[in-house]
């Protein structure tokens, strides 16, 4: 069969970028422009954006109306949840994780940072740097997330003045020296995501703005470069024993690499044994690899018969995470019920799961870069606080800022089995 | 031949980590067959996930009694050449025991009852987790789906009080009672579905292809008219027309669209320029904005 195209076709960068702003920074107007001049928007769609406009008054297409999805949404007019939208171009896919900006949903921001290796930050180009502005800056550089787009709104408002962008750069840039994470790139971009400048297409409007789009600008960025990269990592997620007469002796350990890569013939050590063995083959379904590349899912088999399960990992020899029945780490909590010291949780770090005891509550880190809180006996729904935890048995682990993947783990509460927080190791 | 694994599209990496997430989280696993293409890709990628070993659950059909009969020809000989059990359970049943009623009128459709069909089986098998193609590109209340989603004892959705995903950790921790639906295509585009396809040489039903059938236009959309199971009015006038099916529902909620695309290069190329939506031919979704939000609370998948 003829293969024209497929292989333009399948996407092998996918970019994530998750955005945040505050209640009417503009945020679903942004996405809906990028949607609209990538032209991304299906003629259905785009038809159902009009009809609405118009039964609104409106003498403008609300381009928001092509992001926010649920009916309380549409109702209260506001964005309540992580909604993921897509679109592509000739040289990437990109997910936008469409995260609220509003005080009480930080949860959802560090869910959407979480995953995303870019993020937008919006201000309103009135309003300037506030409060919410310092806290969408936060989460992004706690979550490590490497490129960050501070894209100054409604230049359209401000009559396009340099003076108001520099000024509100200048106000950014002071945050920017508070920040734990010192290598995150920061790209400054005046835009009017109404008019639709500099968002996909540059503008008259600005002449005194000699930089790229928002679009440009993302579309350059070099995917291995802004993603972490560390030292090989292997969870084992599942052990494939096909027990059929071609394949009687298979032992076949199933999992994603991160990190970094893993080669035929390499010693490696399988955790928590310690046992060293060497790997045999690499499949990625029936074709064997010479070489496991970082993010892919692969069934890789030992030279040597050793007893490996699901939540083991393998690793380098002489490469050894961090073994260890507790640890410290910077935790965003995210549910209603409060966490406590002396609690017991589930501590679910990559696929593996253990028991744990809250140790210590250290002092809790205000997200809007105003210093922290001692003495606390609680934490509420998203607060961010540096806590100590005690485990059952030992987990393998490196810290946060060396490994995005080996260093992050969720909080999940025993009694109703939820996700309660989320937590990047020290 | 590559030497190394970086050519694998990172979409096809991400959706078998999830299926063998599924296999290890949970007991009674089970995927939800429709015989459309997103199924079949589903049906590829776990193949993928487990080789050299069989797929380690059955796949599973809520049979309305309306799909097309291709559909159904290529489901049954799938699940023979893959060796994996395939259960079958029909709406039609549920009507014959009083516990969903058929519609009627110029609209009827099955495919709301499909919901307590596929309730009743899951609870029938205690399956706790059900794998479906559902894609968060599909439609708007679908893009805040997870990717694990947690239904309660009544198979509802409470879009309101979904666990937080971050990273890739998929929390599987369910009580007694509760099953989750797990959708590992959720990052995928309808052209990344099909080109896919195109790259794996998947087989997929016939009716995704131009051929001719009789129709009918109504509401600007395009009707199947090769059987008695699409309510027809006597002024609405039957022709033949070279049509294709972008989705592959139920007869009486699917629409055909205009197209000579008779091979998968020239379907690719098709949705490529295509300015439609998908779901822009299903007819179940235009009865209301918030059609499908409602049906999702309500179990439908």
């Amino acid at each position: 069969m003829p293969r024209a195209n497929s292989q333009q076709l399948i996407k092998m960068e996918v970019l994530k970028i998750a955005t945040a702003g505050s209640v009417d920074d503009g945020k679903s107007t942004l996405i809906g422009r990028i949607l609209y001049d990538t032209k991304s928007l299906t003629s259905d769609k785009l038809e159902a954006i009009e009809k609405t406009s118009k039964q609104k008054g409106y003498d403008y297409l609300d381009f928001s109306l092509a992001t926010d999805g649920l009916v309380a949404e549409r109702e209260q007019g506001i964005t309540i949840d992580v909604a993921h939208i897509y679109f592509s171009t000739a040289k990437k896919s990109y997910i936008i994780a469409d995260t609220p900006g509003h005080v009480e949903y930080t949860r959802n921001m560090v869910t959407g940072a979480s995953t995303s290796q870019a993020a937008i930050i919006l201000i309103d180009a009135r309003k300037g740097v506030i409060e919410q502005t310092n806290r969408h800056f936060f989460i992004n550089n706690l979550l490590r997330v490497k490129e960050v787009i501070v894209a100054i709104n409604k230049m359209d408002l401000v009559d396009y003045s340099e003076e108001t962008y520099n000024a509100i750069k200048s106000d950014f840039s002071e945050l920017m020296s508070k920040r734990d994470y010192e290598n995150q790139n920061i790209t400054f971009i005046p835009v009017s995501a109404l008019k639709g400048d500099n968002v996909v297409n540059k503008t008259d409007a600005m002449p005194w703005y000699n930089g790229e789009t928002i679009l440009e600008h993302l579309e350059r960025l070099d995917l291995a470069a802004v993603s972490n990269v560390g030292t090989p990592r292997f969870p084992v997620q599942y052990v494939i024993r096909p027990k059929t007469e071609d394949f009687h002796d298979f032992r076949g350990f199933a999992g994603k690499v991160y990190g970094g890569e893993l080669n035929v013939g390499d010693t490696v050590v399988a955790l928590p044994s310690q046992t060293k063995s060497k790997i045999k083959e690499i499949y990625a379904y029936d074709k064997k690899y010479q070489t496991a590349s970082r993010r892919s899912s692969v069934t890789i088999t030992l030279e040597d018969e050793i007893n490996v399960s699901r939540g083991d990992m393998i690793v380098k020899e002489g490469d050894l995470p961090t073994i260890d029945k507790q640890f410290t780490a910077t935790i965003a909590w995210m549910d209603s019920d409060q966490l406590k010291a002396g609690t017991k949780y589930v501590i679910q770090h990559g696929v593996n799961k253990v028991l744990a005891k809250v140790d210590k509550i250290h002092h809790k880190i205000n997200p809007d870069y105003s210093g922290i809180e001692e003495n606390v006996d609680g934490l509420g729904m998203n607060d961010i606080a540096k806590v100590t935890f005690k485990l059952n048995k030992p987990i393998f682990f490196d810290a946060f800022k060396n490994h995005r993947t080996n260093g992050s783990f969720i909080v999940i509460d025993t009694k109703n089995n939820n996700t309660v927080g989320a937590g990047f190791i020290q | 031949m590559s030497t190394n694994t970086s050519h694998i599209n990172p979409l096809e990496n991400e959706a078998i980590y999830i299926m063998r997430e599924v296999a290890a989280q949970f007991e009674k696993p089970v995927l939800l067959f429709s015989g459309g293409k997103d199924s079949i890709t589903l049906v590829r990628l776990a193949q993928k996930a487990f080789w050299p070993a069989k797929i380690p659950f059955p796949l599973m059909h809520i049979d309305t009694g309306h799909n097309f009969p291709e559909t159904i020809e290529f489901r049954d000989r799938l699940a023979k050449e893959l060796g994996v059990e395939l259960i079958v359970r029909n709406v039609q049943d549920s009507i014959d025991a009083g516990k969903v009623k058929e519609e009627s009128g110029r609209y009827a459709s099955r495919n709301s009852l499909q919901t307590t069909t596929l309730l009743d089986a899951i609870e029938e098998f205690k399956f706790d987790a059900c794998i479906g193609g559902a894609r968060r590109d599909e439609e708007k209340a679908r893009a805040k789906e997870r990717i694990f989603s947690v239904r309660d004892d009544f198979g509802q959705w409470d879009e309101k009080s979904q666990r937080p995903e971050l990273f890739d950790m998929l929390n599987g921790d369910i009580e007694l009672g509760q099953n989750v639906r797990v959708f590992p295509i959720s990052n995928w585009t309808e052209l990344d579905v099909w080109s896919y396809i195109q790259k794996e040489e998947i087989e997929i039903p016939s009716i995704y292809f131009a051929h001719k059938r009789k129709t009918f236009v109504r509401d600007g959309m395009i009707w199947s008219a090769e059987d008695d199971i699409v309510f027809r009015d006597a002024e609405e006038i039957v022709e033949e027309r070279l049509v294709r099916f972008r989705t592959v529902g139920d007869m009486s909620c699917t629409a055909a669209v205009l197209s000579d695309a008779v091979s998968i290069d020239k379907v690719v190329s098709e949705i490529r320029d295509s300015s439609i939506s998908e779901r822009g031919a299903r007819i179940d979704d235009k009865r209301s904005e918030a059609a499908m939000e409602k049906r999702k609370q309500q179990g439908y998948f």
